[in-house]
């Protein structure tokens, strides 16, 4: 698939400004970091769930604890995608039970990754509450699912891609607006 | 990245990057059999059957619980109380069992290549579960992953495979794949039970089936009659079991003498590495290949084994149900 680059949504430091929002939202909603938890969803979560959790130490004084989760064993399509995804391994090394849990995600979009994400952290235990966080929503859900936390909204079509690079994984940082082309 | 196979017939015809892909896969299973909630909605509707011409404990029960890991639904199917008792061939065997719409069939089975006529008739995919001296791809699987878990590497690895190896599925199969993998394998038995041009008949580096990595990663392997020649600095040593039925075909004299040179005790493994593992694919028989003293020592990773199995089948099941079926449809 080719893609073409429409526009840059944000730079490196408008992402880091959005994440130190982020991060006093998650506190200020929570009332502190008291049974606050953090849990990145593989791949882009992760270091997302890891900058928002540095972010709450250094205002906070309070390491919360971060975990990962891969989300591929729990999707809706696995027996309908053409290509078999790699399976990661979920690290939760806390007990969930009576937490509120914070799900960290890049994009939110058809909310089916979040419908897999909540899936897989109910086999782990019981939380008392599941927030979200996403750095952005574009839109187009296709299932009952809001974000409690948002960086940004994007008004985007069927046709386009956002693309969030963090220097953990894609060696750059920003956000872009890409589009399909034939 | 997918599989890109329909079955798993044995280890000679998969590339590295296949083994790579299973290995690692089976990874990120493990973590699941630590839960409180063993269990993953991810096969949620498919259905494997365990057909199990043999006796087995350790593989059957493996296969059910990754299948059930996987919320697939399992169904043992053993001769005893099968129509094979009337005389039905294993070729309408399953055609019935295909016509109840399975996705995966599990088989066991005392003839070599009977997996591989499944596949051919079956459009479910075929795992072979052992089929009779030919290749357990599963068990030579779970023991690299066991290996991996231990020494953290494969390549030059020293592995010693000791016993009777001209009858062993398991020897076959982890020669194949351990060489696959770059580790120096020397396989060691009585000349009744090796044979000497074995090496010959494994045909490791097939320099025109692989690609210039696969040629470079490649091992090597040795045959030796003499067990503290094959455990000379040996990371890994692997005892098969000496099946005691075939006592009466005269391939060893007697037992004791069969241990005396051939079993491993604690005084004969000081001949390799100091932190050498213990393996068995089980199961063993005390006294005869592996004294109790060695079986249960520190060293000893035979239940370790036993652990590993489950993911690595949860990962084949996975690799092999999980993906879309038009894809196979194009392959066959």
């Amino acid at each position: 698939m080719n893609v073409r680059e429409k526009a840059q949504i944000m730079t490196a430091p408008e992402i880091e400004r959005t994440l130190v929002r982020l991060a006093h939202e998650i506190v200020e909603r929570n009332n502190g970091t008291k049974n606050l938890a953090l849990i990145g969803i593989r791949r882009r979560g992760v270091p997302l769930a890891e900058r928002l959790a540095r972010s709450i130490r250094e205002f906070e004084k309070v390491q919360v604890p971060v975990g990962y989760l891969d989300i591929n064993l729990y999707r809706d399509d696995l027996s309908t995608v053409a290509t078999q995804p790699v399976i990661q391994s979920t690290e939760i090394h806390f007990p969930l039970n009576d937490t509120n849990v914070v799900l960290i995600d890049d994009v939110l979009y058809t909310g089916r990754t979040v419908r897999a994400a909540m899936d897989a952290l109910l086999d782990y235990g019981r939380p008392r509450s599941i927030q979200l966080c996403a750095l952005i929503d574009r839109g187009h859900r296709e299932l009952p699912i809001q974000a409690n936390y948002v960086g940004k909204y994007v008004q985007t079509t069927e046709n386009e891609i956002i693309e969030v690079k963090l220097p953990e994984i894609d060696q750059q940082e920003c956000v872009l607006l890409v589009e399909k082309v034939q | 990245m997918p599989l890109r196979m329909k079955d798993l017939l044995g280890i000679e015809d998969l590339s590295l990057d296949q083994i790579q892909l299973i290995l690692e896969t089976a990874e990120s299973f493990r973590e699941i059999s630590t839960r409180p909630i063993k269990k993953v909605p991810t096969l949620r509707g498919k259905t494997v059957i365990n057909l199990f011409f043999e006796a087995s404990t350790r593989t059957r029960t493996s296969f059910e619980i990754a299948a059930k890991r996987l919320s697939a639904d399992a169904v043992n199917i053993s001769p005893s109380t099968s129509s094979v008792l009337k005389g039905e061939t294993l070729f309408d065997t399953a055609k019935n069992l295909e016509a109840m719409a399975p996705d995966v069939i599990v088989i066991r089975h005392s003839s070599a290549g009977a997996p591989h006529q499944l596949a051919r008739v079956c459009s479910a995919s075929i795992v072979n579960a052992g089929d009779g001296a030919h290749e357990h791809p599963t068990q030579a699987l779970l023991d690299a992953f066991t290996i991996l878990e231990h020494k953290k590497k494969l390549r030059g690895l020293r592995v010693a495979i000791i016993g009777d190896i001209a009858h062993s599925r398991v020897a076959r199969s982890n020669c194949w794949l351990l060489g696959k993998m770059g580790a120096q394998v020397t396989v060691c038995g009585p000349p009744t039970l090796l044979p000497l041009e074995f090496e010959k008949t494994i045909r490791l580096c097939q320099p025109a089936s692989m690609s210039p990595s696969e040629g470079r990663a490649c091992g090597s392997l040795r045959v030796t009659h003499e067990m503290d020649e094959a455990l000379q600095g040996a990371d890994v040593v692997m005892m098969l079991r000496i099946q005691l039925e075939r006592q009466r075909e005269a391939f060893f004299p007697s037992i004791r003498e069969y241990f005396r040179y051939y079993g491993l005790s604690a005084r004969r493994l000081k001949g390799a590495k100091p932190d050498a593992i213990i393996m068995h694919p089980g199961p063993i028989n005390r006294g005869v290949e592996i004294d109790s003293e060695v079986a249960d020592g520190p060293y000893s990773v035979i239940l370790d084994q036993v652990t590993s199995g489950v993911a690595v089948r949860m990962a084949i099941l996975f690799l092999l149900a999980g993906t879309k079926e038009s894809e196979f449809e194009q392959r066959t």
